[in-house]
């Protein structure tokens, strides 16, 4: 297990040790410019995902959100082999099967048609592209790929950070102020529309804004993370209030936290980041009903 | 993979005799027939069901499978069905498929997927193993099957098959009015465990043809695109076997005669063969009407009916 220590993105060694004084733990850590961009970029993504997991939970569209999430891959080869910028091969792929999974699959036996199928042909796509981008040169290819797929959060340069906080910073602003009519359409469809609220169009709009924000944290987190980030947290939200706006708060607070305590366990461990992270919710998550499950055993034995 | 593109256009039956000549073309069209009636079946189910989420998961765990398998140096295939029954057993014991528990089944299906991404992202960074053989994983090598895989492959085909068809009747009772069926005395909740291991089976045999990514589509496409045509549960099975077959068979000989891989043309004719069915539901629609002369379409309400209220 020792030769666990070398393996990380950067070399251990050259990295200061932990310690109990932890402000100074903070300051060793935030000196580096990978970390300080690392910590920028894993904020937006964290707080922007904390609160779309939440409706994409309360909307059933975790299936969704998961394809969305895989074919960043196809997207961002696609426009990589016609030399346009990956993001908007991106950004172009999944807003069109956003529009069609909104517009083709309003009833949720419909839609677990639909996104699979539109997910099975576009990771198709995918092994198209990238081996069409390996028979045009480039020996780094199928590295390429995986880091789409797992991303590289320790090694995203400041620009794209700041572009990824400035997304991030949107499609939160445009989540809260279109969570009070989302949330009467989600919870009530029938009445919301009777009101005059536009369910139909939200309902697109809001996997629209699901495949924005997926498209951007994948570039800098990899296609793996966010979904991690968008699931987990809105999941144990769910489990411990039914208020939706506190439930909100609350996914996006344990995305934060889980991304800071991941981001940090890394650069004293050397783990993969996106590993760190994902088990880090999912172990969360996994407490949290083991918790609740004991709770209810231990109350019906009281009762008896 | 273009050796004899020139002469397809001119010899069509010499040029199938030339690729069938080929062993490794033979041994991957045999593969691809079972997986493809495999998958046909299993898939079936896995539409009536809506558990594509589900299907998706168990081939994504195959890839911490295999990773996993390679760190301590077994099989791949060992790795690929332990992790996926492990999976089905996961998926099976958060979910609490209640009637209402659709968004608790999508968030323990959730949760098993994070877990097995974040193991194989663990598993390939410790093993060492380079970028190229995660590809291998996730793309399969449906042109390298040799005489041993065939042989693992089809056995547990059979397993899966003779196991499907054990539970057919009752799975497909449960599937489709899981209330009633509970009350008949139907173990609702085991045959929802059996299947998800079936399924978990069936995708781990196929992950070495096909790839975690695309046996996934083989899954999905051929039975969505067969219950657009039928209500009916026989034919349907049957259409999305023979679908799951066609597509598979023109995808690996497409493949053979133009440079391009093997799994773009399978999921591209997949694709192809879910909007036709698409296309002639409308058309069916447009021209019966009035009439109920396609027992299909006759049954086709009540049956989506009876689904819908199953689910709500």
């Amino acid at each position: 297990m020792s030769s666990l220590l070398t393996l990380g993105v950067t070399a251990s060694t050259a990295l200061p040790p932990f310690s109990l004084n932890l402000l100074e733990d903070a300051q060793a850590m935030l000196w580096y410019d990978f970390m300080r961009n690392a910590f920028l970029a894993g904020t937006a993504v964290a707080l922007a995902a904390g609160f779309i997991g939440y409706f994409m939970l309360v909307r059933q569209l975790a299936f969704a959100g998961d394809a969305l999430s895989h074919l960043t891959f196809a997207g961002a080869l696609g426009a990589v082999i016609i030399d346009l910028n990956p993001l908007v091969g991106v950004f172009g792929l999944t807003s069109l099967v956003a529009v069609a999974i909104g517009a083709l699959g309003d009833r949720a036996r419909a839609r677990d048609e639909v996104v699979g199928v539109a997910l099975a042909w576009t990771l198709g796509l995918g092994v198209l592209f990238s081996s069409i981008y390996t028979a045009t040169g480039s020996a780094a290819s199928s590295a390429f790929g995986v880091k789409i797929l797992f991303g590289s959060i320790l090694g995203i340069p400041a620009s794209q950070a700041q572009i990824a906080a400035v997304m991030g910073a949107g499609v939160i602003l445009v989540i809260v102020l279109i969570a009070r009519p989302l949330l009467f359409a989600t919870l009530d469809p029938e009445v919301a529309a009777a009101r005059g609220v536009p369910v139909r169009l939200l309902g697109v709009g809001f996997v629209l804004l699901l495949a924005i924000a997926v498209g951007e944290a994948a570039q800098v987190v990899g296609a793996l993370l966010i979904f991690a980030l968008l699931m987990m947290p809105a999941a144990i939200a769910l489990r411990l209030t039914s208020r939706p706006y506190v439930g909100m708060a609350l996914a996006a607070l344990l995305a934060l936290i889980i991304t800071w305590a991941g981001l940090t366990l890394t650069f004293y461990t050397s783990y993969p980041a996106s590993f760190l992270i994902s088990a880090l919710a999912v172990v969360s998550y996994l407490v949290v009903v083991a918790t609740q499950r004991m709770g209810r055993f231990l109350a019906q034995r009281r009762v008896r | 993979m273009a050796m004899v593109s020139d002469q397809a256009a001119w010899h069509p039956l010499a040029a199938l005799q030339v690729m069938f000549s080929y062993a490794f073309m033979r041994n991957a069209l045999l593969a691809g027939t079972i997986v493809a009636l495999v998958a046909g079946v299993i898939g079936y189910f896995m539409a009536l069901r809506r558990e594509s989420f589900a299907g998706h998961t168990l081939a994504n765990i195959g890839f911490a499978g295999a990773a996993g398998a390679a760190l301590v140096g077994v099989s791949p295939i060992v790795g690929l069905i332990a992790f996926g029954l492990l999976g089905a057993a996961g998926v099976g014991a958060l979910g609490e498929r209640s009637l209402r528990g659709r968004r608790r089944a999508d968030i323990a299906i959730g949760a098993i997927l994070t877990l097995a991404l974040a193991l194989g992202v663990l598993f390939e960074r410790l093993s060492s193993a380079k970028a190229a053989s995660v590809y291998a994983i996730l793309f399969g090598s449906a042109l390298g099957v040799s005489e041993a895989d065939l042989r693992e492959i089809a056995l547990t085909a059979v397993i899966t098959l003779l196991g499907v068809m054990l539970i057919a009747r009752p799975l497909l009772f449960a599937t489709l009015d899981p209330e009633v069926a509970a009350a008949r005395g139907v173990p609702v909740r085991l045959l929802s465990y059996v299947y998800l291991a079936l399924l978990a089976l069936a995708v781990a045999q196929a992950i070495q043809v096909v790839g975690a990514l695309l046996i996934f589509a083989l899954l999905v496409a051929p039975a969505a695109a067969a219950q657009r045509l039928t209500a009916r549960p026989g034919l349907g099975l049957a259409l999305s076997v023979a679908i799951a077959l066609l597509v598979t068979w023109l995808g690996l000989t497409v493949a053979y005669f133009t440079p391009y891989p093997v799994g773009f043309f399978i999921t591209s004719f997949a694709f192809a063969a879910y909007l036709l069915a698409r296309l002639a539901q409308i058309i069916a629609r447009r021209i019966l009407v009035h009439g109920t002369t396609d027992p299909g379409s006759a049954h086709g309400q009540p049956m989506a009916e009876m689904i819908r209220e199953a689910r709500s």
